[in-house]
């Protein structure tokens, strides 16, 4: 059984005009596996992101999400995630008054903020005492959610873009994150638009127009990435340019 | 208990420091209802306190040069379920002193009390005050609180003031703050109050960049559920070259509360450059769904989102 299996998942932007994000796709995440999610912007990537999340607004308009051989139908955010699912947005949220050490240990388990701030190449003794508002640089905040989501030794932890937006983290950084998420057991869904962060992962799927167009050996995937084959787009959206 | 014992443990209780009203090396103002039941000065600080015919008088001066070095403790209440309490205050920061306020004012069992406040407040060449002022009401709801400053601060200068009202029921409030600030001053004022039942809560800052290269920060937080209200209007005014004011107020309702936002820049100068940033709304969806992603409920989710900005 798959970790994470999703199976003809349509969603619709607008139930009056229906317009379809995701298209009939289907996907699988298995046990510790790193997967890297590869498309161009306006693919469906966060959108497919969100609907594995649960998050409001993001209800499939038909099709499954099955975690550990369970619907995740109806689940909202906090359900989904108490199953073992976490998710980094691409630009995460700020919040004023909370520091950096108590964000680590939101469920109010004791952590160990120090370590996982160390796995994403920041200081307790530096970041501990500040806070998760917009004193954080993009790049600051994006390495504290990542070491919030390492804290949570979740089954899937599902990263938009890491390697995305003005902060972006380098290439390296992802290699360490996505190490670390491995070393604990959490299998990774890996979104991004770059062939060679998709080149990190065990597996890579391609999206264009809401479907899987391409799966399987992540180096095949880059390739398939570059060499603009598409049925649904004939190349001109969803190969890299 | 005498009332002095009882104004210390509720002090104590609404996180004062009780030892500080004991230290000889740190000085202090208590009053209860328009009793002066303590008060202690140190070198360089002079205080003269007084019971008046409608309340209490005092003037506080820092003399000049004069930098004390732990915070003056001020410790005003109502003990009663009734009462008022008027305070007139006259604060002076003679030129380069510096000093820092710390007030609590304490309504415990206020069911129809009124605690008015009109202070005026000079800060002298580059001085520099730090004032803050945290309120600690009980539960019925029934206290009125209207603290009324005026300050005028002078060439370099400094004043930073943060008016805390989140523990108990806000019950009414009308808080109104006007500071001008001279050439090369600067000034930040922050708020924050966390209103619930049918507390109505009025705030107007105004700062008025008057000087060159002047700036100030007006910050107001405020969280309203059940049937509160709150207004909140800020306003800064860029009257000369290089004056940089910002005005940031954010209000999160929930319930049938009810919130306004106003803030008004105004600039006279083409120098001067004021920003401003409103946001009235329920909690923002990202943040809830951020820390819903770490497995917190959606209750606690808000809990942690308000206590957050009202911290």
């Amino acid at each position: 059984m798959s970790l994470l299996e999703i199976r003809d998942l349509v969603y619709e932007a607008n139930a009056q005009r229906p317009e379809r994000i995701l298209d009939g796709l289907s996907l699988s995440v298995e046990r510790d596996e790193v997967h890297a999610l590869i498309g161009t912007n306006g693919t469906g990537k966060s959108t497919l992101a969100s609907v594995i999340m649960g998050c409001e607004g993001y209800a499939p308009a038909s099709g499954d999400v099955i975690f550990v051989g369970r619907s995740l139908a109806g689940l909202r955010v906090h359900e989904r995630a108490r199953l073992g699912i976490t998710m980094a947005w691409q630009e995460p949220a700020r919040f004023e008054g909370i520091s950096v050490s108590q964000y680590l240990s939101l469920r109010g388990d004791s952590g160990e903020p120090a370590r996982y701030l160390e796995l994403v190449g920041l200081s307790v003794q530096r970041y501990g005492n500040r806070m998760v508002d917009r004193s954080l640089s993009g790049g600051e905040r994006k390495r504290i959610e990542l070491a919030s989501l390492l804290a949570l030794k979740p089954k899937l932890a599902v990263l938009d873009e890491p390697d995305s937006g003005i902060d972006m983290l380098s290439m390296q950084d992802i290699i360490n994150v996505i190490g670390a998420f491995k070393q604990s057991g959490s299998a990774v869904l890996l979104i991004t638009h770059r062939e060679e962060v998709a080149m990190i992962a065990d597996r890579a799927s391609q999206l264009c127009g809401g479907r899987i167009i391409c799966s399987g050996n992540p180096e095949k995937v880059a390739e398939h990435y570059k060499a603009r084959h598409c049925d649904i787009c004939t190349g001109r959206e969803c190969h890299y340019v | 208990m005498s009332e002095l014992e009882e104004l210390t443990a509720c002090f104590g209780s609404a996180g004062g420091d009780v030892l500080a009203l004991g230290d000889a090396g740190s000085a202090h103002l208590a009053a209860s209802g328009h009793r002066i039941l303590s008060s202690r000065t140190v070198e360089g600080l002079v205080v003269d306190a007084r019971e008046i015919a409608d309340g209490i008088s005092a003037k506080v001066t820092v003399q000049a040069g004069v930098r004390l070095e732990k915070p003056v403790h001020m410790c005003f209440g109502v003990l009663h379920k009734e009462g008022t309490q008027k305070i007139e205050m006259d604060i002076r920061l003679e030129e380069g002193s510096a000093a820092q306020f710390i007030a609590h004012c304490l309504f415990p069992k206020a069911e129809k009390v009124r605690h008015i406040m009109d202070a005026t407040i000079s800060i002298g060449e580059g001085a520099e005050m730090r004032y803050s002022e945290t309120h600690y009401h009980g539960l019925s709801g029934g206290v009125e609180v209207v603290p009324k400053a005026v300050v005028s601060i002078g060439r370099g200068g400094r004043y930073f003031t943060d008016f805390t009202l989140t523990t108990g029921r806000v019950g009414k409030l009308d808080l109104d703050y006007t500071v001008e600030a001279a050439e090369d001053a600067v000034t930040e004022m922050a708020a924050r109050v966390f209103g619930h039942g049918r507390d109505d809560i009025h705030i107007r800052d105004r700062v008025m960049l008057a000087g060159m290269n002047a700036r100030g920060l007006i910050k107001t937080r405020v969280a309203i559920e059940d049937d509160a209200t709150a207004e909140v209007t800020g306003i800064t005014e860029g009257n000369a070259a290089g004056a940089r004011g910002h005005v940031d107020c954010m209000e999160i309702v929930k319930d049938r509360a009810v919130a306004r936002a106003i803030p008004i820049v105004q600039v006279n100068d083409p120098g001067a450059k004021v920003t401003h940033e409103a946001s009235i709304g329920s909690v923002d969806k990202r943040q809830m769904e951020t820390l819903m992603a770490h497995g917190l409920s959606p209750e606690q989710a808000v809990d942690i989102i308000v206590k957050g900005i009202l911290k």
